[in-house]
């Protein structure tokens, strides 16, 4: 990993335009992802991270309005904003430069299409018409994927397992070298023992073609084992973003904390756990000030009037929240030990 | 020792698929779930829990061997002793989305069970009962809520009401089926709470599927765990021994490749490989140990001709059962060399 920023989000917003009134499903986002980094989007359902990843290959539903934000990608010194590109430049940024893996890929594959011919299709449709590049590149590729090369290269979907076709379409996402991945609940619905086959080919392929990824999950244990950085969302908003160590272990905002709190742990004997108290608030009519307020333990008079910045506590630790000083106060015994009674 | 609530002796259990296919779903399960205590059903897809699940609440009847209720043959139960059985164990599906009827209001579907098995009399009577099994839910203001459709209500809620549901019979057993795997993670927790608060205050033995063995450690601690794989029960024993001290070759392999929700730890944890990635199909379970083409510990000559049987570990101080005849003949476990 070095330094080199590939992907600058700057206040991005989207709303769809409901029935009932506009959702703002993501709201102000910002963040950076630097070369060779695996960033994580972590939060619950209608947290906002898939329209969050959707948007930055600009593949949201026709009621979606990207209304304010930027988002500057960067390849071999040259900077672009993705959202004013037209529509040629974005299908050739799509795949070329950023590819994405939909959540239940397995069933990503058409069914009636052999993969190899599958793969041609997505090569050819950027422009790559040479047969004998394209096996060479699929045949490394699924070495790299730990897959029997010729034998995938000929299947059909229906004759692979869904972890198999999960790691096909991982080769898919990297066939032409994107710069940036994006993948989508990468590893739910997939067995324990497949889960770990895909964390562990991810890591090499990471390792070995340097490409950054995005992974939305709402898996803390998927986080806390593949991230550099980690960005929390809620209602939204990243309302914090850190180096993976500093979410895990140096919290600074209350939801991190309660998430934290409220997973089960294999090791560490016996769990201690509190949820957190109260629903996900409505994006239609969001909570005013801190959207996090009315389910939060430190809320105050304050927290309820007046939307708290993302602000910077630590190096690269950033935290949106009025009362830092009593999340680290409460973070205290986050990894103290329980002894167990027998 | 006191007689098991709920017992399953050599049960099987097979699907027909087309016109010649058996699909061997449970095959050959001894279990004994006593009263009062927390089991853990654990396994991946495939490998037989919903199943046996279904066949302890009485939804479905076992292909071979014989389930007991309190020591009596549930096959054999008649007229208001088959009716006491199925009131006493009732099941919460995972699914609060589609387990709800959808053109039923919270109230009617609460109180359809209680005028069915006499519970109630009449509407006020109803009425008060279902909100005190609301409340019992923590789904708080009952008015809030008692008359609203599922539709209405968050997945946590729906949830919630399932739960309500389960107990309109007053059970002594509660199957919960992945009851919280479609709830979000910052209120699954509570929802557990709740379950478990149960057991002491309602009396109520329970009996947890899931796939994830972090929850299952947290829900069992103080109870058992039974690990699953491709139809049979491969290890049970306590819980604190099956997540710190696993001796079956799937349970070792399972718990070192569960990431953990810690970085340090879930970065230096050692994982062990697999001889093979694939997982069998049902329809062609290899033979002896159906774990024996994907065993790092495969010892030719036994694993691949004798079917285990879960007995205990020599030398294992701890009260596990592991069907695992290298293990279970006192063997040390040597990783497989090819």
């Amino acid at each position: 990993m070095n330094d080199e920023i590939v992907l600058k989000v700057e206040d991005l917003s989207v709303i769809y335009n409901s029935s009932r009134g506009p959702v703002r499903a993501t709201s102000n986002v910002s963040f950076e992802l630097r070369k060779g980094e695996a960033l994580a989007l972590i939060g619950e359902s209608g947290s906002g991270k898939t329209t969050l990843s959707l948007a930055l290959i600009r593949m949201l539903a026709k009621s979606a309005e990207i209304n304010a934000g930027k988002v500057l990608y960067t390849r071999d010194g040259k900077t672009r904003n993705i959202l004013d590109m037209n529509d040629g430049e974005m299908r050739a940024f799509r795949w070329n430069d950023c590819a994405m893996v939909f959540q239940g890929a397995q069933n990503a594959f058409n069914p009636v299409l052999r993969i190899r011919d599958q793969f041609l299709d997505t090569a050819r449709a950027h422009g790559r018409n040479d047969k004998e590049w394209l096996r060479q590149r699929t045949l490394e590729l699924f070495k790299l994927v730990r897959l029997d090369p010729q034998r995938v290269f000929d299947s059909y979907p229906h004759e692979l397992s869904g972890g198999m076709r999960q790691r096909t379409l991982l080769a898919l996402g990297v066939l032409l070298d994107p710069q940036i991945v994006i993948l989508d609940e990468p590893t739910t619905a997939l067995d324990i023992l497949t889960q770990r086959a895909i964390i562990d080919v991810l890591n090499e392929m990471q390792t070995r073609l340097n490409f950054s990824i995005i992974f939305i999950s709402h898996d803390l244990a998927l986080a806390a084992e593949m991230a550099d950085r980690v960005a929390t969302m809620y209602a939204g908003e990243i309302v914090e973003i850190g180096g993976v160590n500093q979410i895990f272990y140096e919290p600074l905002h209350p939801y991190t904390l309660g998430l934290l709190r409220s997973v089960p742990k294999l090791s560490h004997g016996q769990d201690e756990l509190v949820s957190i108290t109260g629903n996900p608030p409505n994006l239609i009519d969001p909570p005013s000030g801190c959207k996090f307020h009315p389910r939060c333990q430190f809320a105050s008079e304050k927290c309820s009037r007046e939307a708290p910045p993302l602000t910077e506590y630590d190096a690269g630790h950033q935290s949106a929240c009025w009362h830092v000083d009593k999340v680290i106060e409460a973070r205290k015994d986050l990894y103290k030990k329980k002894v167990t009674e027998s | 020792m006191t007689t098991p609530i709920l017992e399953f002796e050599n049960v099987s259990r097979s699907f027909k698929k087309g016109r010649t296919t058996i699909i061997p779903v449970l095959q050959n399960i001894d279990l004994a779930v006593n009263p009062l205590e927390f089991l853990c059903l654990v396994g991946e897809s495939g490998c037989g829990k919903t199943t046996t699940g279904k066949i302890l609440a009485g939804l479905l009847a076992p292909s071979d061997g014989r389930v007991l209720f309190e020591g009596q043959d549930v096959a054999k139960l008649k007229g208001e002793d088959y009716k006491r059985y199925r009131r006493s164990v009732q099941i919460i599906h995972q699914d609060p989305y589609a387990s709800l009827n959808p053109t039923h209001s919270i109230y009617n579907i609460l109180s359809y069970p209680l005028f069915r098995h006499g519970y109630v009399k009449n509407y006020a009577q109803a009425r008060d009962r279902v909100g005190e099994l609301l409340q019992r839910v923590d789904l708080t203001p009952v008015g809030d809520v008692i008359d609203k459709y599922p539709h209405q209500l968050s997945g946590g809620q729906r949830q919630r009401v399932s739960i309500a549901r389960a107990l309109t019979t007053n059970p002594s057993i509660i199957v919960a089926d992945e009851a919280v795997s479609m709830v979000d993670v910052s209120i699954r927790i509570s929802i557990l709470n709740m379950l478990m608060a149960m057991q002491n205050d309602l009396a109520v033995t329970l009996v947890f599927i899931t796939h994830d063995l972090a929850l299952a450690k947290y829900f069992a601690w103080k109870g058992r765990i039974a690990v699953m794989y491709l139809g049979r029960v491969v290890e049970i024993g306590r819980t604190p021994e099956i997540t710190e001290n696993p001796q079956h070759p799937y349970t070792k392999v399972l718990l070192s490749a569960i990431p953990e929700p810690d970085p340090d730890r879930t970065r230096t944890k050692v994982h062990v490989a697999l001889r093979s990635e694939d997982i069998p199909r049902l329809t062609e379970l290899p033979p002896g140990c159906a774990f024996h083409p994907r065993c790092p510990w495969f010892v030719e000559g036994v694993c691949n001709t004798h079917i285990p049987q879960l007995a205990p570990v020599p030398r294992n101080l701890g009260d596990s059962d592991v069907a695992c005849i290298p293990l279970t003949q006192g063997a040390e476990l040597k990783l497989y060399e090819s």
